[in-house]
């Protein structure tokens, strides 16, 4: 089963995994977290439909993705 | 588990201090991976240009130079031709590589060096605060532009690949784009090719890469990614501009 790992204090709450990126639409910027730049960081909505494909981490730029199979 | 997927050993620890949504990030990580892939970080030598990314030294895992703003293809020239084992890569943007650095990378090109220079375009002069880049598009506006770039006073843009494509030395010229996966994987591609012809000896290399800068266009990270596909890439269009390996053919 694959994972997606959210580093929160790297995310820079740009969105760019958010938008599309996701083949099964499971990312989303958190609504409520907050990280201690200020930034809400993206967050894993349902772990168990990821097929770890990695194109969250392709898009990232910081990078704060780490994918675990 | 498995980590498949994570920061490349290419990269430092150091946390990146680009806006959210900045493409210098994705190109930075891309070189980093490649650093890995071709086992040349041990020998290769950045240099960082004057621009957001002139602190790309404390982010890359490998010997890095910070020369005067422009002058990157002339040391990278320097460094190669004392020491030829090295692998060079000039990162710079447009207001480094198009507009004060035109001369030496006009010249590094004309000469065929063996450097690979990697061309961040991102139509704005990002670090001084969104003013009129030589990259800027016809109509678009900017802090020293507000109703939009006047063809009549401002000129045209300088598109580096077809420049570079008229001169008979370059060995390699492509243009990519980091707005979406697939082109990101073309972009990476792309930096493999223009690092291993530098490793074969081949020649210069240069790749352009059409990249997000919201905070300078004024968009969200979201918009900016889409007005490279929607806008931006019309006008400079995608693709290979030159490739010599495949006339070798």
């Amino acid at each position: 089963m694959p994972e997606v790992k959210i580093l929160e204090e790297i995310c820079k709450g740009c969105g760019l995994c958010c938008d599309g990126v996701c083949p099964v639409d499971i990312l989303i910027l958190s609504p409520d977290r907050i990280n201690s730049s200020g930034y809400h960081p993206a967050m894993v909505t349902d772990m168990k439909k990821c097929i770890g494909c990695g194109y969250c981490y392709i898009t990232c730029p910081e990078p704060a993705i780490e994918v675990y199979k | 588990m498995k980590l498949i997927f994570g920061r490349p050993a290419g990269l430092t620890d150091v946390k990146q201090r680009y806006c959210p949504g900045c493409g210098h990030g994705i190109v930075h990580r891309l070189v980093a991976e490649l650093l890995v892939e071709l086992n040349i970080r041990e020998r290769a030598v950045g240099i960082a240009p004057v621009g957001c990314s002139v602190f790309a030294d404390e982010y890359f895992n490998c010997d890095m130079i910070q020369p005067p703003h422009g002058r990157g293809p002339a040391v990278a020239t320097g460094i190669k031709r004392a020491r030829p084992d090295c692998i060079l890569f000039s990162y710079q943007g447009d207001g480094d590589l198009a507009a004060i650095g035109t001369a030496e990378t006009v010249h590094a090109a004309a000469r065929n060096e063996n450097i690979t220079l990697i061309f961040i375009n991102n139509a704005i002069y990002g670090m001084t605060g969104g003013q009129l880049a030589p990259t800027t598009l016809p109509g678009m506006r900017s802090t020293t532009s507000v109703q939009g770039r006047d063809i009549v006073k401002q000129g045209y843009p300088i598109k580096v690949c077809e420049l570079l494509a008229g001169l008979d030395g370059p060995y390699y010229l492509v243009r990519c784009a980091v707005n979406t996966p697939k082109n990101i994987i073309r972009t990476k591609k792309a930096l493999k090719t223009a690092f291993q012809n530098q490793i074969n000896n081949k020649g210069f290399s240069l790749v352009e890469i059409l990249s997000m800068c919201p905070t300078g266009w004024g968009m969200t990270p979201v918009q900016a990614k889409k007005w490279i596909g929607e806008v931006m890439s019309k006008y400079y269009p995608l693709g290979e501009f030159r490739n010599l390996a495949k006339e070798e053919k």
